[in-house]
């Protein structure tokens, strides 16, 4: 029944899609949201863990002032009305990974609400996306299902619980129906994620590292006839894990749902699971009856109630958001728009900067970074920032070739010992005796040398194919293996023929 | 020797303690002497921890000898109920599902015991997660009451009043959400305390019902809960609903005692229709004896205490059904596979939920669950809050008019065992003065009012504004001698000898 599905475009031509999208993120506080338990990555299982983040009997939450100033911090950077007092409540919930079997969560008293948030897209125009409401929250465990082929619960022998990610604290960001987005719906919500993304990452909140499920997103799409009808019935995506899959998972339920309507059926209000690899979603829980959380206000939390002065605080010392600090940047640059969201998309906004910073042209350093290093980061399997090379030296190497005592060739050759542990890029040339040849003796030299060797490049040439002057040149340059500057041979050149 | 020793006050205790006249070691083993004696026809303790008492006062005899300043009560013994964590020692809070479980960290109420040097003789009976008021609802049997063993010795904290009146521990900790210190105390013949809420911390309380849930004082006298209150009270940084401030002067409240111009209010509506006729007429002599003493009685009224009972069973729980949620054989305690079929989640949860709940703690999760569910949340839960407010606003109003007030503590003396358990309403009535309190936060205390016709202890409670339990112990430590002047001794000491077995 899932097989059939509309081409996108063709989908899009009949309906007008409508996104919700909940992202939850991480926040990098050095204990849990309740309890002193360190979070830690990677840990041994159940070793991050207090009789409170385990929901031993007798055990009681404490709220975790950091996550509540993170929390603050959000909503402000969203555009949000912080809420003079808010409350948590229980989510009541029977699973093995909550270990009370209830969430600590926020319910009709968020600390943020009624926010936005303006998203660029790909052709430069910007998209406003409603914030409905950022909350606080508790992350439940982890299980691990053995013994079923799909890893799934189903089909399992037994399952592992691991609570050290329990408790850790969340933000939840929910928006109001994202609507008008029209063809770019699948844009908007990768974009959207991956602003709030590079905006999590600019407070300092969270390490906001989608691979480890520190950013975690929901995606509702629904669809509709045309933009005036209204809502159509809507489908949960739970748990998508990349920007590219955010908008692959729109494409695909905006396919799937529109083949659905099309055959004249009814679309299942239902959650469903993303399936990274095929690019599909499959059916999960039925939410039409849907689940009674009996939410009701935390009785061992008294409510919160951030003072003003202390959110004024906060807001003063909130850093330039990423997408006002990308376009002062740009401008100070001199970068195309293309060129500016090449470098976002690589990852290398913050290196380039901080090479201009070390005194490097904005121009050098995007041609290093996105050039050969991008090439060496994409050979090796690692990003930009793990490569073996800082911004000082990046900068250091452009000063070389500056002063022209190394030229783009060389550079490559000194890139290289660096990136080997050689050293800065000083120590390369010296160790390595890189530097240009431009002893005019030595180079008269290798120039006769090449015009003897090449009587018939030397012909044309005087024949009038100035051009031709390049493999007189590039023999130059293999002899004196790169040291050469290549400008200083062409004069002698043209000097010794003309 | 031994037996002089049990009959001492906390006080009393701790004097000679200090003046070296007798040991811990002593005093401790005089009271696991007369548990092992006299709690096979009790039953007040659920597991005593002989050993560990034993050492701890070993260890205070020690550090005293070698000139060490010790805590007031160092070297005092005490019972704890066993809703309270104790690490390494078995907790169960009377329950099958709980059976046999090591808690591996400390309620912060017996990290300070600890800290006092008060050896902890081990843990008293009480009804499952605290739910009854008879003690009958424990999954290991029922308490009796020492002053006729046929009765029930109040509930939930029905172990602790027990041991406490049947000389076997001259304190012990109770929790009180509905009055489960204070009717126990009551009928018992002992002195019960509930703190304001927050002021004794909360952490390691296996919580029945957390906006009600407050530990306290049990004991033989207004001054041994004074000093206990200010063992165990004080700011806890992880109780998020601890009030600052540190617990002290109650003990020299309890001294002074002086009545001079204390405004006294009776609550009408406490004290009417299904009060029996001795425990008013006990409480009336109490009023009396308080205003020969100088101080002015007031009648109030407290109309929406006629909710207040409905308004606790729905509070009480909904709350309950969250809290308890987390017994599911997954993690501590019982673990049941199902019987048949596969051992899924779901199933076992349910099976183990099934075998370690009683009766009673399952009619009120069921009950609790309902009150929460979507559609109801408003009619229930929402208007018990309401009404909740409107407790608190008579008690502000009333304590306009008065410094403290009163009331008899239950309608009745102890019924007997099995009276009422197939009756869980009749029960519930036997809270309906306690209760306003805890929805309303404040402090109260029972202590003894004589003896009814029926020659069975009466409790008079009084009550106090919030963070004024000093007010309690200045009152009741005046009423205290006052009845003991009239009665020539404490009225425990009325109470008919136990058969002592050997």
């Amino acid at each position: 029944m899932s097989a059939a599905l509309v081409d996108l475009d063709e989908a899009l031509d009949r309906y007008d899609p409508v996104l919700g999208i909940e992202v939850h993120v991480e926040l990098g506080t050095a204990s849990k949201m309740f309890d002193g338990a360190p979070q830690t990555f990677g840990a041994e299982p159940n070793t991050a863990v207090t009789p409170v983040s385990l929901g031993l009997p007798g055990a009681l939450p404490v709220v975790n002032g950091k996550a509540v100033e993170y929390a603050v911090r959000i909503g402000l950077a969203l555009n949000c009305r912080i809420a003079e007092t808010c409350r948590f409540a229980r989510k009541n919930y029977f699973y093995p990974d909550v270990p009370k079997n209830f969430q600590t969560s926020q319910y009709d008293e968020p600390i943020a609400a009624d926010g936005h948030l303006d998203v660029e897209l790909e052709d430069g125009t910007v998209f406003r996306v409603e914030i409905e409401r950022a909350h606080m929250e508790e992350d439940a465990g982890k299980n691990t299902h053995v013994g079923g082929s799909t890893g799934r619960i189903h089909g399992a022998e037994y399952s592992l619980v691991d609570y050290n990610r329990a408790g850790i604290p969340l933000v939840e960001i929910v928006t109001r129906p994202i609507e008008g987005a029209g063809r770019r719906a699948p844009e908007v919500a990768r974009a959207y994620v991956a602003t709030l993304r590079d905006i999590f990452r600019a407070l300092g909140v969270s390490e906001a590292r989608m691979e480890r499920g520190n950013v975690r997103a929901d995606v509702n799409v629904s669809l509709r006839p045309s933009p005036d009808a209204p809502l159509g019935t809507r489908t949960e995506t739970k748990n998508v894990n990349s920007f590219r899959s955010v908008e692959r998972a729109v494409r695909h339920e905006i396919s799937r749902q529109a083949a659905v309507l099309d055959a004249g059926q009814s679309v299942v209000q239902e959650t469903r699971h993303w399936h990274e690899d095929s690019g599909t979603t499959s059916p999960g829980r039925v939410k039409s009856d849907a689940e009674d959380y009996r939410y009701f206000p935390e009785p061992d939390l008294v409510p919160l109630a951030p003072p003003r002065e202390w959110v004024e605080e906060i807001r003063a010392s909130l850093p330039e958001m990423p997408a006002v600090r990308r376009r002062r940047l740009q401008a100070e640059w001199g970068f195309t728009d293309a060129e500016m969201r090449d470098l976002v998309n690589a990852g290398a906004g913050d290196l380039v900067e901080a090479t201009v910073t070390a005194g490097a042209s904005p121009a050098a350093a995007r041609k290093w970074w996105m050039g050969e290093l991008s090439r060496t980061a994409k050979n090796d399997g690692v990003t930009l920032e793990e490569l073996a090379v800082t911004p000082g030296q990046v900068a250091a190497l452009a000063a070389l070739v500056e002063a022209g005592r190394i030229n783009d060739k060389l550079a490559r050759q000194v890139l290289e010992g660096v990136l080997a542990g050689e050293g800065s890029p000083e120590d390369v040339v010296v160790a390595r005796g890189l530097e240009v040849v431009s002893d005019d003796g030595a180079l008269e030299a290798a120039v006769d040398e090449a015009i003897a060797a090449n009587p018939d490049v030397v012909q044309k040439i005087r024949g009038g194919k100035v051009q031709a002057a390049g493999a007189i040149v590039g023999a130059v340059m293999k002899s004196t293996r790169g040291q050469a500057d290549a400008g200083r041979v062409r004069e002698i050149l043209m000097a010794r023929i003309g | 020797m031994s037996a002089d020793l049990t009959r001492r006050t906390a006080a009393e205790l701790a004097a000679l303690l200090r003046d070296g006249d007798v040991s811990s070691v002593e005093v401790t083993r005089a009271h696991l002497d007369r548990t092992a004696a006299v709690d096979g026809a009790v039953h007040a303790f659920l597991h005593v921890n002989t050993d560990e008492a034993l050492a701890t006062a070993a260890d205070v005899d020690a550090r005293r000898a070698a000139g060490e300043e010790l805590h007031a009560l160092a070297g005092v013994p005490i019972a704890v109920k066993d809703i309270v964590v104790t690490q390494g020692q078995v907790t169960t809070a009377g329950s099958k599902i709980l059976q046999g479980w090591v808690p591996p960290y400390d309620a912060t109420v017996v990290t300070r015991l600890r800290a006092a040097g008060m050896p902890i003789l081990g843990k008293t009976n009480l009804d499952e997660f605290a739910m009854g008021s008879s003690t009958e609802h424990s999954a290991y049997g029922n308490t009796h009451n020492p002053w006729d063993l046929d009765r029930i010795p109040g509930g939930s904290g029905g172990g602790s009043a027990a041991a406490v009146a049947a000389y076997e521990a001259p304190l012990a900790i109770g929790t009180d959400t509905g009055g489960s210190i204070r009717q126990p105390a009551a009928v018992t013949g002992t002195v019960g305390v509930k703190p304001t809420y927050g002021s004794v911390s909360r952490y390691g309380l296996i919580a029945l019902a957390s906006s009600l849930d407050q530990a306290g004082p049990v004991s033989r006298t207004v001054l041994d809960s004074a000093l206990l209150h200010e063992v165990i009270g004080g700011h806890d940084p992880l109780d998020s609903t601890s009030l600052p401030g540190q617990a002290r002067g109650y003990a020299d409240a309890a001294r002074d005692g002086d009545l001079a111009g204390v405004r006294v209010g009776i609550v009408r509506e406490l004290g009417g229709e299904g009060y029996q006729e001795g425990v008013r007429a006990r409480f009336e002599e109490a009023v009396a004896l308080l205003e020969q003493a100088g101080a002015e009685v007031v009648e109030v009224s407290c109309p929406s205490f006629d909710y207040a009972l409905a308004a606790y069973y729905l509070i009480l729980p909904a709350e309950c059904s969250s809290n308890l949620a987390k017994f599911d054989g997954m993690r501590f305690g019982l673990r049941v596979e199902p019987a048949d079929g596969p051992a899924t989640a779901e199933r076992v949860m349910a099976a183990t939920r099934g075998a370690g709940f009683g009766d009673e703690v399952k009619r009120r999760v069921i009950l609790g669950t309902h009150a929460l569910s979507a559609g109801y949340f408003d009619a229930y839960y929402g208007s018990a809050q309401k009404v909740r407010t409107l407790i608190q606003r008579d008690f502000a109003a009333a304590f306009d008019q008065a410094d403290v007030l009163v009331s008899p503590t239950t309608p009745t003396t102890a019924f007997r065992l099995g009276e009422k358990l197939d009756d869980p309403l009749a029960m519930y009535l036997n809270d309906v003065a306690t209760i306003p309190a805890n929805l309303a936060g404040i402090p109260g205390m029972s202590l003894p009012a004589g003896l009814s016709d029926d020659g069975l202890p009466v409790g008079f409670q009084i009550l106090a504004p919030a963070r004024e339990d000093a007010r309690l112990y200045r009152v009741g430590g005046a009423l205290e001698r006052l009845l003991e002047e009239r009665w020539g001794g404490p009225i425990l000491g009325r109470a008919p000898e136990l058969e002592v077995a050997r």
